[in-house]
């Protein structure tokens, strides 16, 4: 059951990447952007880490397709088909990737993973608890790090999406 | 004797340089005048001090003078070998200085009037006081390397002097000519400096003239092509004497460096620099005349004997007074040369080496005059050619006088100071070599010849139709005349055997009668000869010009020389030396390097394309690249 | 830990959809689309972190930890990416990367 539900997350995912990578429309690249997403935020379901589909969902699917939609909207049309790239291009490009991917998906089948049997399901707790601690294999550091990160990038977009004219205004 | 005393004579002048030429603009030209003058005499007054002091007080020690060295050392390079900066007294420096600060002070006073109204006043006195000082320098120098430095400065400030009128395209090409000739005889000098300082190990004079010394007598130890390799070194070391003293076949030079102004010519081109070269063989004498049996010596006296005679005739023909006077400059120096190559060390052998700075100092003051007389007359006339001068004698009564004196002297008249210097070359002359005797006494006749054909044309012969009367130069220019014509006159009576000779122990000196009446005699068939011919307008002087033919026109042409140097460097050297030299550069040498950089250009103008400035195309090359290295070292290094 | 399904489906999954991003990053021409493509990139990379976590070592939480700071830097990222191309727009009123090359030669 579980692996039928797999493969058509893999099916969902690859299918429509392939399709937001190649729509000539701003909006529904973003909106398979979105599927795919979700159905990440789904395998993370069936992978039993509830709270990262949870983040994916909201942060991913949530947060970040709505920003991009955002700025879709702010600096197209709706109506306004992309340019592509040459046809050639496109096709060296491809030729490019289906030959990393070959290379990617050679070596990881020639590679001999030790798997470890478990059915352990890890709870929040548990992440919270590695996230804050400070002891050995604590993420106490990181985070605020990364705190700090999505503060400076925050006064960082406000700064530069403001620009020049608004703060003309300020002076 | 008080060594901070000695070291201002030379740093006056420096300071007087360096206030004239940084405030050159903002010094009135009536001001730096007077502070160039008031330096100098400050240096003059210095050096007759240091003279009275030396020659009198405390240069005497058991009968002979000893040289008295203050000096520092500046640059080490072995045990012995080392470069020293400082002053060397002994009786010819100090001679040396007596002549320099003379000369130098009267020429000042003198220029005072003679530049005044011209635009670069200020930088003439600037330049002359540069000069002065490096004048200072060489002749207080005590050690080649010392010597070489300041020969050096005059050659520059010479240069500075000589296209001074830098708007005259010929006084830019005398310059040059100077310039590049001096140098090329340096270079000899510069050779010659290293050879003796390998080989002897030392540069220092007093080690070098120690006629007991080691570096002497190690001359044996090595040879080169049949000589000793320090008679090599003194042979170069005289190439540079001779560059500096106009001796044949350098002598090219001088001639052309009367573009310069005349104090200037008086100054640098008669009385000081151009003795530099005399002053330096007799700086060297014992070297030259223990290393080998003096061989080199004897060079010195042939090329000196050569160049008196070949001066004198050129000197004959020539119609610009100011050449006429340079070649009889060179004529005269050839003669101190002459006098130093047949000279010996010891008492009486010792003769020509004191009959030649004897000379020396004599021949300083009655050419600076002359040349000085020369100026005025051409400050009165405006012009350097004979045939624009005469009867002058009743417009500019001093100059006349003095330039009589000083004629007078050069010819070797008694009692005047050519007389006695002149005497005593002969005389020694006379000793060595009876060949060189006959051509210094001819040259002895030409010189009082040629003085006097231009002392006619200039005083007596008829008025030429001159523009405005010509008149008397004011008293500045007057008043050195006077001092010099003193001097002149009465420099002969200093017993000079008594403060110079080869081995600084006082030499009495003799009249030889014989040759002295014969040498005057020489003197007087001069003048008569010039009288008969210059005094009226007469057509003899055409018709000896004719009847001698080619060698009136190959010495009116100077004998070719400059034509045979511009053959040299125009045909034979730029032609086929340079000009292919510089095909090879530019087609070759350039073209390697013109096409390494055009193909870089080319090549970069292809690949330029792949900097499109997206960086989607980098990231392309980038995902390429690596899946390259990844299916490299992972697939093919790893099988 | 997914049954029936090994590490191998899941990391050539994974694969798949990262070239999928690089092929999208290369061939776009629109910076909203190449930050797509960076999305793309980033979640093939997340759950490679998450499988290997679960598949491999199940008792640490490493591979967790850092899909949750990937995911915080993304959001970084977009928004910084967002407020550039809406600075661009303003100034030059195109996000075509054609127009931005001001880095060529």
């Amino acid at each position: 059951m579980e692996r039928i539900i797999f493969y058509i997350l893999a099916f969902v995912i690859i299918a429509f990447a392939v399709a937001s990578v190649n729509s000539r429309r701003m909006l529904r690249s973003v909106v398979y952007l979105a599927f795919v997403l979700i159905s990440i935020a789904g395998f993370f379901f069936l992978i039993d880490y509830n709270l990262l589909a949870a983040i994916q969902l909201t942060v991913y699917a949530g947060g970040i397709i709505v920003l991009i939609i955002f700025s879709v909207l702010l600096v197209h049309h709706i109506e306004m088909r992309l340019e592509m790239a040459s046809i050639a291009k496109r096709i060296t490009t491809a030729v490019l990737c289906l030959v990393g991917m070959g290379v990617f998906i050679y070596t990881i089948h020639s590679f001999e993973f030790e798997m470890v049997e478990n059915t352990k399901s890890t709870t929040t707790q548990d992440i919270g608890d590695r996230l804050l601690s400070y002891g050995d294999g604590g993420f106490i550091l990181p985070f605020e790090v990364i705190s700090i990160l999505l503060l400076a990038a925050m006064i960082g977009a406000i700064v530069i999406a403001k620009g020049t004219k608004l703060m003309d205004k300020n002076s | 004797m008080n060594y901070a005393e000695i070291l201002l004579i030379p740093f006056i002048p420096l300071a007087v340089f360096l206030v004239l030429g940084i405030f050159y603009n903002r010094i009135k030209p009536a001001v730096s005048g007077i502070i160039g003058v008031l330096g100098l005499l400050i240096s003059t007054l210095l050096s007759i001090k240091v003279a009275y002091q030396y020659f009198f007080v405390l240069g005497k020690d058991g009968g002979a003078y000893q040289a008295i060295v203050h000096k520092t050392a500046w640059m080490n390079f072995t045990e012995t070998l080392r470069i020293d900066m400082g002053v060397l007294l002994d009786p010819i420096s100090i001679m040396m200085l007596l002549v320099v600060s003379i000369v130098s002070l009267m020429v000042h006073i003198y220029s005072r009037g003679y530049m005044k109204g011209d635009p670069g006043y200020t930088k003439f006195f600037a330049f002359l006081s540069l000069f002065t000082f490096s004048m200072y320098g060489l002749v207080l120098a005590t050690n080649l390397f010392q010597i070489y430095i300041f020969w050096e400065l005059v050659g520059v400030s010479s240069y500075l002097l000589i296209g001074f009128y830098y708007t005259k395209p010929s006084a830019v090409a005398a310059a040059k000519k100077a310039f590049i000739v001096t140098r090329f005889a340096d270079l000899g000098f510069l050779i010659g400096i290293l050879i003796i300082g390998f080989y002897t190990g030392t540069y220092d004079f007093e080690l070098l003239n120690d006629p007991q010394g080691s570096p002497l007598l190690s001359w044996a130890a090595s040879s080169f092509f049949g000589m000793s390799v320090l008679s090599w070194g003194l042979l170069l070391i005289f190439l540079g004497g001779a560059g500096k003293s106009a001796m044949f076949p350098l002598h090219i030079w001088l001639p052309d460096a009367m573009e310069g102004p005349t104090p200037v010519s008086a100054l640098i081109h008669a009385a000081t620099m151009v003795v530099a070269g005399v002053y330096l063989v007799a700086r060297l004498f014992p070297m030259y005349y223990f290393v080998e049996d003096g061989i080199i010596l004897q060079v010195v006296a042939f090329v000196g004997a050569f160049s008196a005679l070949f001066a004198a005739i050129i000197a004959i023909t020539q119609n610009d007074i100011k050449r006429v006077l340079a070649y009889s400059t060179m004529s005269q120096l050839a003669y101190m040369m002459l006098a130093l190559g047949v000279s010996g060390y010891d008492g009486e052998a010792g003769l020509g080496y004191m009959a030649s700075m004897f000379h020396l100092f004599t021949h300083a003051m009655f050419k600076a005059l002359l040349f000085l007389c020369a100026g005025s007359v051409i400050h009165a006339v405006h012009s350097n050619y004979l045939k624009d001068m005469g009867g002058l004698r009743k417009h500019m009564p001093i100059t006349h006088i003095t330039f009589l004196i000083a004629a007078l002297a050069i010819a070797g008249i008694p009692p005047l100071a050519g007389f006695w210097s002149k005497d005593e070359i002969l005389a020694a002359v006379y000793e060595k070599d009876m060949l060189l005797y006959t051509i210094a006494l001819l040259v002895a006749g030409l010189t009082a010849f040629y003085m006097f054909r231009i002392y006619f044309g200039i005083f007596w012969k008829k008025d030429p139709e001159y523009a405005t009367t010509p008149h008397e130069s004011p008293a500045t220019m007057t008043i050195p005349l006077i001092i010099l014509a003193i001097f002149s006159a009465l420099a002969g009576f200093v017993p000079f055997g008594q403060y110079i000779s080869a081995d600084r122990i006082a030499l009495d000196v003799h009249i030889n009668v014989p040759l002295a009446i014969t040498a005057v005699l020489m003197g007087i068939a001069g003048i008569g000869l010039a009288w008969l011919f210059y005094k009226k307008e007469t057509d003899l002087p055409d018709r000896l010009a004719a009847s001698l033919g080619k060698l009136y026109t190959w010495s009116y042409h100077k004998f070719y020389i400059d034509e045979v140097y511009l053959f040299v460097t125009r045909k034979v050297l730029f032609k086929r030396v340079a000009e292919p030299a510089a095909k090879f550069d530019r087609q070759v040498v350039d073209g390697t390097m013109v096409g390494i950089g055009n193909s870089t250009v080319r090549t970069s103008e292809k690949i330029k394309a792949m900097q499109s400035g997206k960086v989607q195309d980098y990231a392309m090359a980038f995902v390429a690249g690596v899946l390259v290295i990844v299916i490299f070292f992972v697939y093919y290094l790893t099988q | 830990m997914i049954e029936d399904v090994s590490l191998y489906e899941i990391l050539t999954v994974t694969s798949i959809l990262f070239f999928i991003g690089v092929y999208g990053f290369i061939t776009r021409k629109n910076l909203i689309s190449i930050l797509i493509s960076v999305e793309l990139l980033l979640n093939a990379s997340v759950v490679n972190f998450v499988a290997i976590n679960k598949y491999l070592y199940p008792d640490v939480l490493q591979g967790v930890v850092f899909s949750i700071f990937i995911i915080a830097v993304a959001a970084a990222e977009t928004a910084l990416a967002v407020a550039i191309i809406i600075n661009l727009y303003r100034q030059i009123s195109s996000v075509e990367v054609k127009d931005v090359e001001t880095m060529k030669y």
